[in-house]
C-alpha cells in the first residue's frame, strides 16, 4: 500500500513539473512582449526627442550663423544617450513600489511566481515521496537548480529591476527543466546509493547549485552588458562622425535604450559573479571533504572534479580581469560568459556523457 | 587625486585598472642585464601575466577530462590503448594520460605561483606599513571625489564660530571612530576636517587568500611524499596485519618508512548489506554496507569498529575505507585417497550488480598434476535464454558454483608474479566443459562432486551458522579495505578554510576613505562630507549619505544641499 501512495504522489510532482513548465513559457511570451513594447516606446520617445532636438540644432544653427561660432556636433546625442542611461541607472535601483509600470513585465513576474509555486510544489512533493533531499540524481538536481534559480532571480527583483532578464530566466528554466523532461532524465524514486548518504549531500549540492544560480544571472546580465557597450559605441561613434543631425543610425535592439548603461550592468554582473564565487569555492572545499570520506582522497581530478575546477579558475580569472587595465568591459563580460557556459556544460555534458566516479546521474 | 596612489593605498601591479599609468611603461630606456631582468620580473608578475595564466590553467585542465588518466582511472588508459593504437602513443607523447603531472601543466601553475608570490610579497610589505600609516591628508576640493554632501549649519546660541567648527568635526571623528574607522585630523587655516579610513581587512583578506592558496599547494605537494595507500582483502573471520605482507598493493610516498607502519590488526567479524527487496523500485541494489571489524593496536586490549561508505575508520593516524566487496566461497578438494590437498575461501570478483562473481582456485601441490579451476558463482542462478546461467538477484537464494577443471602447469613456479583473479591456461589441459564433453562442475552449498579423470573430490562447503534459514550465510563475504595515511590532509583543508575566509574578506569588505570638512562661513558652518572608494564598493554612496545623516542629526542640522 505505501508504495502506491509513494508513487501517487511522485507523479503528483510531475504534473507541477509539467505546470510549472507551461507557466514559465507563458510568463516568457509576457516577458518577451514586454521587450518589444520598450522597444517601441523607446522608438517613441526617440521621435520625440528628435523633433525637440532638430529645433535645438537649427536654434544653434541660426545662432552660430550669427555668431561665428561652431555648435558642438553630435552633441546633443550624447546627451540623450547620458540622460536614457541616468534614468535608467535609476529605475535599476527603484524598490519595486517605485517602478515603473511595464504592464507586460508585471505579467510576466506575476507568471513566474506561479510557475515558481508550483515548481516548489513538485520539488517538495518529490522530496518527500524519496524521503530525502530532492536531489541526488540529475533529474532532481536540474529540478531543484532551476527552482533555486528563479528563486535567486525573485529575491533579486526586490531589490534591482532586472525583469529584463525575465525573458531570459525563464527561457533558460523552460530550456533545462523541458530538456530533462522530454530527454527522458526523469528518473523514478530508487533509494539512495550508499556514497550519497552523507549531509554533504545536502550542503555541497545544493551550494552548487546557488552558486549555478548566481553565475546564470550574471551571465544574463554580462550579455545585456555586451549588448549595450556595443549601443553605446555606435552612437558614440555616429556622434563623432555626423556633423550634422541626420538620419539615426541603427544600434541595436530598442529595448536596450531602457536599460542600465554597460557600466552600471558590469558592476552588477560582478556583484553576482563574485557571490557566486563565493558558493563555488566552498562547494570545491566541501566537495573535496566529502571525496575525502567517500573515496579516500579529497582531490583526484575525476572528470566532475576537474570541471569544478575549471569553472572555478575562468571565475578567478574573470574577476582578475575586471582587476586588469584594459580587460575591464566587455573582455571580463566574455569570461564570465565563458564560465557560464562551463557550468551549463558541467551540469549537462559532463554528467550525460563523461566517465567518472560522480555516477550519479541516475541513468543507464 | 582619486586615482593616484598613496601611502595608505594598497599597492597593486602595474597594470590594475585603479593603478595610475606610469610613464615609463611607454618609453623604454635602454635596458642593462639587471634592467631586462627587472623588466621580465615585472612582466611576470603583472595583473595581466597572472589572468592569461589563469586562463591557461583553465584550458590546460581540461584534456584530462576529456582522455582518460592514469591517476585516476589506469584501467581507461589501457582501455584507450586498446581501442585508439595508433592516436594512444602520441596522446602519451604529450602527456595526455598524465596531465595533472605533465611538464606544461606544471609549467602553467608553477609560473602562476611565481606570479602569485612575486605580487603578494611586495604587497604585504606595503600592506603592513599602511597597517600602521595614519590617514591621508584631506583633500582640497572634496566636491571633485566619488561620493559627495554639502550642507550649511546655523551657528545657534553664543557659540562663537571656532568653537562651533571644532565641535562639529571632534563629533565627526568620534562617530567615524565609532564606526570602526581609523581617523586624523588635518586642520588648515579656517577649514577644520577629519580623514578616516576603513577597510584595511580587505586587503588582509586579499592578501591571506593568495598566501593561502599558496600554502594549499604546498601542503599538497609535500604531503604526498608522507602518504600512503593500500589495498587489501579480508575474508569473514580473517585477520589483516598492518604489515607489508598483508598488502595486496601499496602505494608509498617518497618518506613514508614502509617498515614503521603502525602495527595494528583488524580481524572482519561480518560483513553486512542489505539489497532493495524484490518487486520494489531499484530492486536489488545494495546499501547499507557495514564491515564490522574487531580492531587491535599492538599491546592494547581489542575494541569494535566499523566502516561504512563515507564513514572510515580511524585507526592510529591511518583511514580505513571500504572500497568493495563479494563472496568468497570455500572448497575444499581432496584427492583420489581423500586427503585434503585444499581447503580455503577464495574470493570471487563481482561482475554484475546481482554479484555474478568470477574466481580461480589454483592447486599447486598434492595432486599427479597442477589443478585449475575457473568458475563463476551465482549467489541467485537462473539460466538464460541461451542456456547460460546468470544471477538474478545479489543475495543468497539459490547459490550455485560452477567450475569448469584444467591441469598442467599452473606457470607460478617461475617467479614471475601472477594475479589471483586469473588463470593462465596457456600449458594446461581443459579437462570440462568447453569441447571436452565432460560437463562443468555445478555445486550449491554443502555439495560434493568428483573432479574428472578420478583426480578425487571437490565440495562446496556450507559456510551457514547453526540454525540458519535457507541459504542464508551459506557462502562467506569479504571485503577490500582501503588503507590511507595521509598527514598533510589536515593541513590542505587548514590552508583552504584560510583561503576562504580571506576571500569573503578580500571581497565583502569595503575599503573606503571618508572626510567631513567644517569651515565657518559668517554664522553659519560649511560642513562637507566626502568618500572614495578603494576597489569595488557599491555602497559608499550610501555610506556618505548616512554619515551627514548621522552628524547633521547629532548637530541639530536644518538644510542640506547636494
Ligand atoms: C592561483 C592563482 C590565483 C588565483 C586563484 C587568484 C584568485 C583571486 C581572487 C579570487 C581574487 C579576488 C579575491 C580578493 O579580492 O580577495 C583575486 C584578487 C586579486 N589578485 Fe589574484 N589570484 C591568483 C593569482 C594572482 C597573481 C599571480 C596576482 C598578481 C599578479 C594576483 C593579483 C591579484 C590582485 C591585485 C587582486 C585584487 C583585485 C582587485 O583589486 O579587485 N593574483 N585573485
Amino acid at each position: 500500500m505505501p508504495d502506491s501512495a509513494l508513487l501517487t504522489l511522485d507523479s503528483v510532482s510531475v504534473l507541477m513539473v509539467w505546470t510549472a513548465i507551461a507557466v514559465y513559457a507563458l510568463a516568457f511570451i509576457a516577458y518577451a512582449i514586454d521587450l518589444a513594447r520598450r522597444s517601441a516606446l523607446a522608438v517613441d520617445a526617440q521621435d520625440a526627442k528628435g523633433r525637440e532636438r532638430e529645433l535645438v540644432v537649427a536654434g544653434a544653427r541660426s545662432q552660430a550663423a550669427g555668431g561665428g561660432a561652431d555648435a558642438a556636433p553630435g552633441a546633443s546625442a550624447m546627451d540623450i544617450l547620458r540622460a536614457e542611461e541616468r534614468v535608467a541607472d535609476a529605475a535599476l535601483n527603484a524598490s519595486p513600489a517605485r517602478r515603473s509600470r511595464h504592464i507586460w513585465a508585471r505579467i510576466g513576474t506575476s507568471l513566474t511566481v506561479l510557475g515558481f509555486l508550483f515548481h516548489v510544489g513538485a520539488d517538495v512533493t518529490r522530496g518527500i515521496a524519496a524521503g530525502r533531499v530532492p536531489w541526488s540524481n540529475m533529474y532532481e538536481f536540474a529540478l531543484t537548480g532551476t527552482m533555486l534559480i528563479i528563486a535567486v532571480y525573485l529575491i533579486v527583483l526586490l531589490r534591482y529591476d532586472l525583469r529584463f532578464l525575465g525573458t531570459f530566466i525563464t527561457g533558460l528554466v523552460v530550456v533545462l527543466l523541458g530538456g530533462v523532461m522530454l530527454g527522458g532524465l526523469y528518473v523514478e524514486i530508487v533509494p539512495l546509493m550508499d556514497p550519497l548518504k552523507s549531509v554533504w549531500l545536502v550542503i555541497h549540492v545544493f551550494v552548487a547549485s546557488l552558486a549555478t544560480a548566481l553565475f546564470a544571472i550574471a551571465f544574463g546580465l554580462s550579455v545585456v552588458q555586451l549588448m549595450q557597450g556595443r549601443r553605446e559605441h555606435k552612437v558614440a561613434a555616429a556622434a563623432a562622425s555626423d556633423s550634422v543631425v541626420s538620419t539615426p543610425v541603427k544600434t541595436g535592439p530598442g529595448f536596450l535604450r531602457t536599460l542600465p548603461s554597460s557600466e552600471a550592468l558590469e558592476s552588477l554582473a560582478y556583484r553576482f559573479a563574485i557571490l557566486g564565487f563565493i558558493f563555488w569555492t566552498f562547494t570545491l572545499i566541501a566537495g573535496s571533504i566529502w571525496a575525502n570520506d567517500a573515496w579516500g582522497r579529497y582531490w583526484g581530478f575525476d572528470t566532475k572534479e576537474v570541471w569544478t575546477f575549471v569553472i572555478w579558475v575562468l571565475y578567478a580569472g574573470y574577476i582578475h580581469a575586471r582587476a586588469t587595465r584594459g580587460w575591464r568591459g566587455s573582455r571580463s563580460a566574455w569570461l564570465s560568459i565563458i564560465g557560464f557556459t562551463a557550468v551549463l556544460f558541467n551540469f549537462t555534458i559532463v554528467n550525460m556523457f563523461f566517465k567518472g566516479l560522480h555516477a550519479y546521474s541516475g541513468l543507464s | 587625486m582619486s586615482r593616484s596612489r598613496s601611502d595608505g593605498d594598497p599597492l597593486r601591479p602595474a597594470d590594475h585598472a585603479d593603478a595610475v599609468a606610469d610613464a615609463g611603461e611607454i618609453t623604454q630606456p635602454a635596458l642593462g642585464f639587471v634592467g631586462w631582468l627587472r623588466w621580465g620580473w615585472r612582466q611576470l608578475t603583472s595583473m595581466r601575466t597572472a589572468l592569461v595564466l589563469l586562463l591557461l590553467l583553465a584550458i590546460a585542465a581540461v584534456p584530462g577530462s576529456l582522455v582518460p588518466q592514469r591517476g585516476a582511472d589506469p584501467n581507461g588508459v589501457t582501455q584507450y590503448f586498446i581501442d585508439n593504437p595508433d592516436l594512444a602513443p602520441i596522446l602519451d607523447g604529450f602527456s595526455m594520460f598524465d596531465v595533472y603531472a605533465s611538464p606544461w601543466f606544471s609549467a602553467i601553475y608553477l609560473l602562476l605561483f611565481i606570479s602569485l608570490i612575486g605580487c603578494v610579497i611586495p604587497r604585504t610589505k606595503h600592506h603592513y606599513k599602511a597597517l600602521r600609516a595614519r590617514p591621508p591628508r584631506t583633500p582640497a576640493r572634496l566636491s571633485r571625489l566619488d561620493a559627495h554632501r554639502a550642507t550649511s549649519v546655523e551657528i545657534t546660541g553664543e557659540t562663537d564660530a571656532a568653537t562651533a567648527a571644532s565641535g562639529a568635526v571632534e563629533l565627526a571623528a568620534f562617530q567615524l571612530r565609532k564606526a570602526g574607522y581609523r581617523v586624523e585630523r588635518y586642520d588648515t587655516g579656517a577649514a577644520l576636517s577629519v580623514s578616516a579610513e576603513r577597510g584595511y581587512l580587505r586587503e588582509t583578506g586579499n592578501l591571506v587568500f593568495h598566501a593561502a592558496l599558496v600554502g594549499v599547494l604546498l601542503a599538497v605537494g609535500l604531503g604526498g611524499g608522507f602518504t600512503y595507500t593500500g589495498q587489501t582483502v579480508i575474508i569473514e573471520g580473517r585477520t589483516f596485519v598492518n604489515t607489508l605482507l598483508d598488502y595486496t598493493s601499496f602505494n608509498p610516498g617518497r618518506f613514508v618508512d614502509e617498515e614503521a607502519l603502525e602495527p595494528y590488526s583488524l580481524t572482519l567479524d561480518e560483513f553486512s548489506v542489505t539489497y532493495q527487496p524484490v518487486g520494489e523500485q531499484g530492486a536489488g541494489q545494495a546499501g547499507d554496507f557495514v564491515a564490522h571489524l574487531t580492531t587491535q593496536h599492538a599491546g592494547e586490549a581489542p575494541g569494535a569498529g566499523e566502516v561504512r561508505v563515507n564513514h572510515p575508520l580511524e585507526m592510529a593516524g591511518d583511514r580505513i575505507y571500504l572500497m568493495g566487496n563479494g563472496y568468497a566461497p570455500t572448497m575444499t578438494i581432496r584427492d583420489a585417497d581423500g586427503d585434503v590437498v585444499f581447503s580455503e575461501s577464495v574470493p570471487f570478483l563481482p561482475q554484475d550488480t546481482n554479484m555474478t562473481s568470477l574466481g580461480v582456485v589454483k592447486v599447486p601441490d598434492g595432486l599427479a598434476e597442477q589443478l585449475g579451476l575457473v568458475g563463476f558463482f551465482y549467489p541467485t542462478q537462473v539460466p538464460l535464454q541461451s542456456g547460460a546461467f546468470t544471477s538474478a538477484y545479489p543475495a543468497l537464494v539459490n547459490p550455485v558454483l560452477s567450475l569448469n577443471v584444467f591441469s598442467g602447469d599452473l606457470g607460478i613456479n617461475d617467479g614471475v608474479p601472477r594475479s589471483v583473479y586469473t588463470l593462465d591456461t596457456a600449458d594446461m589441459t581443459r579437462l570440462t566443459g568447453g569441447e571436452t564433453d565432460v560437463p562443468s562442475i555445478e555445486l550449491a552449498p554443502g555439495e560434493t562432486a568428483d573432479l574428472p579423470d578420478g583426480l578425487g573430490t571437490i565440495t562446496f562447503e556450507n559456510d551457514a551458522p547453526e540454525g540458519a534459514e535457507g541459504y542464508e550465510g551459506s557462502v562467506k563475504r569479504y571485503v577490500s579495505l582501503s588503507i590511507h595515511r595521509d598527514a598533510a590532509a589536515t593541513w590542505v583543508l587548514v590552508f583552504a578554510l584560510l583561503a576562504f575566509a580571506g576571500l569573503l574578506a578580500g571581497l565583502f569588505v569595503p575599503r573606503r576613505r571618508l572626510w567631513v570638512k567644517v569651515r565657518p562661513e559668517g554664522q553659519s558652518l560649511h560642513i562637507e562630507y566626502a568618500g572614495l572608494a578603494r576597489g569595488e564598493d557599491p555602497t559608499l554612496d550610501a555610506a556618505v549619505a548616512q554619515l551627514a545623516q548621522r552628524h547633521g542629526d547629532a548637530l541639530g542640522a536644518p538644510s542640506t544641499r547636494a
